[in-house]
């Protein structure tokens, strides 16, 4: 197995969906012993949310629960009854991180009160990733993804000004609490070893999202120049014309030119059409708060009549930040990404072999590797319940008829 | 804060990072993001600045002029005025240096001897080209931690393409997904790209530093903006390689759960957001709407009718969300166990109870602006919980400590440097 910058922590993770999955990934992908805890029954969440080969649900084929998965140990077991927790703490007894996403108090309510674990675990590292925190009058309340779009901010400003709000698409919120949460982990750690203990790291998804998504843009033209904070549709009117998304012959393109130079070269680039002389297209800050449906239907023509791949390959020639709105099968077949590597092969004895995505950066000691696919449901069971703490074979049977394991 | 805070161990003055050293080339926000996670936590983090070529970040006239205390500000005093700038490079020092200038890179070489970690996002090649790529700064220093980011990565066609966040997130997908059945908008808020970025850049940065506790070994680390961004888009990109299927956008829908979305509110575009998962919820959310005939009919009964009949459920549920403000249908739902919070605007996240309870954001006074508000760090650790809340560098304002005390040069030589435009 590749060695992992990472290759010396051992993480436990116990969650219910993406926050707890991608930040127990983030560490696994990279060398960390991660060893997943599932209920006996139906295991976690994403094993039934897909997307499926085929669209023939299998709680051993779901792409997500795949993905998010990788390079874990998987073991079952009911944490909420006696003889469960006794194993977990055995569990807890040889980890530097528990990471979960559990509602606040819920451990608590299992009889694994975080504090205590602390006491009893000096060294560990407990990391819970929730909608709100563990802190706070929302502290108890439920929150998915597009609550928590909600309340951080993020939805205010993306959708058309006369319908509803949206979320950033595919439950991202949960993914930067996670990432948030990796990193706090990292930072504990460093912590521990100035100290010789570990302590509770506690990530709001919504405070990363209002903070670092949001407010760091968004909230210094509101409290200087009164600006409103507000959905503007395709384009945004705070910048120089052009950001808009617009259509062209295949799809659409992204033309953003922050710098005025970019968007002299495209006009450049189209030929100078005689509107661009008319001083009216030579304001930007009114072309894009004025009357951007004018300049908009003044470059349909040309953008109507050349597909994404044509205007991105002008745009690069010359130096013009534009982008096609590219689709998922774009995505998956970029040439760039193909030549970087980016995705990745991987067998699975279920799902069969796959391409994931893979790096989110590339190191060059001791690199990112997906190790092994996601784990079966309680597949190493026997590996670290007999093998690391000495339970029998007969133990195990016992456990699993008990539905513990 | 949490009860955490107070209990034994802990300890504002342990601050995990100190003791280590951060030279930031970063510009704009996505790459500074990293060195203010890790000034933050403690790391001392020289932010790299040129007169010659400044932060666009510093550039333009400030949005914050009105709160001023400099009536009629200099060049030189309006480039410190700019809160965004102030935002991503606050607890960080200042230093110039000019590195188009061959004593500007013996600066830097002799400066990165003493630096744990060289953050830079400079379009590729760029640091190679004046003899500070990875290969020169790893002679000054073996052991070095170079994270190299960059919108689309060190190599491959795109290696050169002129991009900024909203470029990165419509070449990778993100944007694709973003609009309404019937309408694709493409536009996220803010710079999503930035952001994320950051965040995965740190754990690169403090994974190598580990690393390198253990085994003495250095890291290059390529970042592509492009890719830390796809790595999100996992759930479309698995429908693509087992099903070839394109997702396109869906609006607020998300597999499963019904109700589930944004739903008009009282008062002039009020909405809040409903989420409804297990048949217990969706029955709270019954009880919390008085229990009317509607919410009996078969066509909602479980969950699999309700997302099939979800445009039906949609329709029933705005008619009662629509006799409420967000606040009240919001204290109402989540009264009852159903997960429901308001559509806010960015100052009203800046005002709201939640967010003040958790400080995540933290008041900083500048001379010259007064106080700012910006956020505080992201984490709250119980036992070390760090922040390092002091205000961003002027330009230079850190030069005498870092060549004066920290290389030890003499006034005169640094008088030199500074004529001679290496120090500038």
């Amino acid at each position: 197995m590749t060695p992992g910058v990472l290759e010396d922590v051992r993480v436990l993770e116990i969650g219910q969906g993406i926050s707890s999955c991608f930040c127990g990934k983030l560490f696994a992908d990279m060398g960390a012993e991660v060893i997943k805890v599932e209920p006996p029954d139906a295991g976690d969440e994403l094993r039934a949310h897909g997307p499926f080969p085929g669209d023939v649900p299998h709680p051993e084929r779901s792409g997500l629960f795949l993905y998010l998965n990788t390079s874990k140990l998987g073991v079952t077991l009911d944490v909420t009854g006696p003889t469960g927790r006794g194993i977990f703490r055995k569990l807890l007894d040889s980890a530097d991180v528990l990471v979960e996403n559990h509602a606040p108090g819920t451990l608590a309510s299992w009889g694994l009160d975080i504090p205590a674990l602390l006491d009893a675990f000096p060294r560990l590292v407990v990391t819970s990733v929730t909608p709100y925190g563990q802190s706070g009058p929302w502290r108890d309340y439920r929150g998915y993804d597009i609550n928590v779009s909600a309340l951080s901010g993020v939805a205010a400003g993306i959708g058309s000004p006369d319908r509803e709000p949206l979320a950033l698409p595919l439950a991202q919120t949960e993914y930067q609490g996670a990432i948030a949460g990796a990193v706090a982990t990292l930072f504990a750690l460093f912590a521990r070893d100035m100290t010789g203990r570990g302590q509770h790291v506690d990530v709001s998804s919504a405070d990363v999202i209002a903070t670092m998504h949001v407010a760091h843009s968004k909230l210094p033209p509101v409290l200087y120049r009164g600006a409103r904070h507000a959905r503007t549709g395709h384009r945004d009117p705070e910048m120089p014309y052009p950001q808009t998304t617009l259509p062209c012959k295949d799809g659409y393109m992204c033309l953003g030119a922050p710098q005025i130079q970019q968007w002299a070269r495209f006009t450049e680039a189209i030929g100078n059409p005689d509107w661009v002389q008319n001083p009216r297209y030579r304001k930007r800050r009114a072309m894009a708060q004025e009357y951007p449906d004018e300049v908009d239907a003044l470059l349909a023509p040309w953008l109507m009549a050349r597909t994404k791949e044509e205007i991105f390959a002008l745009c690069r020639e010359h130096h013009v930040p534009f982008a096609p709105i590219r689709t998922m099968d774009e995505v998956a077949s970029d040439p760039h990404l193909a030549e970087r590597g980016f995705f990745v092969a991987a067998d699975h004895p279920a799902a069969g072999p796959l391409t994931y995505p893979g790096a989110p950066f590339r190191l060059s000691a001791a690199g990112w590797a997906i190790r092994r696919p996601a784990p079966l449901h309680g597949e190493h069971n026997e590996e670290v319940y007999c093998k690391r703490l000495g339970y029998s074979r007969d133990d195990l049977c016992a456990l699993r008829r008990a539905e513990v394991v | 804060m949490s009860d955490d805070t107070t209990r034994p161990g802990n300890d504002a003055s342990v601050l995990p990072l100190r003791g280590y050293r951060v030279l930031d080339f970063g510009w704009a926000v996505a790459a500074p993001t990293v060195g203010l996670a890790l000034a933050d936590m403690g790391a001392e983090v020289l932010r790299v600045e040129s007169r010659g070529r400044l932060d666009g970040l510093r550039l333009g006239e400030s949005m914050a002029r009105q709160a001023s205390i400099v009536n009629d500000p200099s060049p030189d005093i309006e480039m410190e005025m700019h809160p965004l700038f102030h935002i991503v490079n606050r607890a960080k020092l200042g230093i110039t240096v000019n590195i188009r200038k061959p004593e500007g890179v013996v600066l830097v070489r002799q400066m990165a001897r003493l630096c744990d970690v060289v953050i830079e996002n400079f379009s590729p090649g760029v640091l190679d080209r004046v003899g500070l790529g990875y290969r020169d700064l790893r002679r000054e220093r073996p052991d070095v931690i170079m994270l190299s980011m960059s919108s689309m990565g060190q190599s491959g066609p795109l290696r050169d393409v002129t991009t900024y966040a909203p470029t990165i997130a419509s070449l990778v997908g993100l944007h694709g997904l973003i609009g309404y059945p019937d309408r694709l908008l493409g536009m996220a808020a803010g710079g999503f790209a930035d952001a994320n970025a950051g965040l995965m850049g740190v754990f690169a940065v403090l994974a190598s530093l580990r690393h390198r506790q253990r085994t003495g070994q250095g890291q290059y680390i390529d970042m592509s903006q492009g890719e830390a961004t796809a790595v999100l888009m996992g759930e479309a990109l698995m429908d693509n390689a087992m099903n070839k299927r394109v997702q396109r956008p869906v609006g607020n829908a998300r597999p499963g759960m019904a109700p589930y979305g944004v739903y008009p509110c009282k008062g002039d575009d009020q909405w809040v957001s409903i989420a409804v998962k297990t048949q217990a919820e969706w029955e709270a959310l019954c009880r919390a709407v008085g229990n009317p005939e509607w919410t009996r009919e078969d066509t909602f009964a479980d969950a699999y009718s309700r997302k099939r009949n979800s445009d039906a459920l949609d329709k029933r549920l705005a008619e009662w969300t629509r006799q409420h403000t967000p606040e009240e249908a919001t204290e109402r739902l989540q009264s009852h166990g159903v997960a429901a919070a308001p559509v806010l605007d960015i100052g009203q996240v800046y005002r709201h109870p939640q967010f003040q309870a958790r400080q995540a954001f933290v008041h900083i006074e500048h001379p010259y602006i007064g106080k700012e508000a910006m956020y505080g760090t992201v984490w709250r650790l119980s036992g070390t919980p760090g922040g390092v809340f002091r205000r961003a560098p002027f330009l230079g304002e850190h030069n005498s400590y870092a060549f004066g005390e920290l290389l030890g040069l003499p006034q005169d030589s640094l008088e030199r440097l500074q004529a001679d435009q290496a120090i500038s």
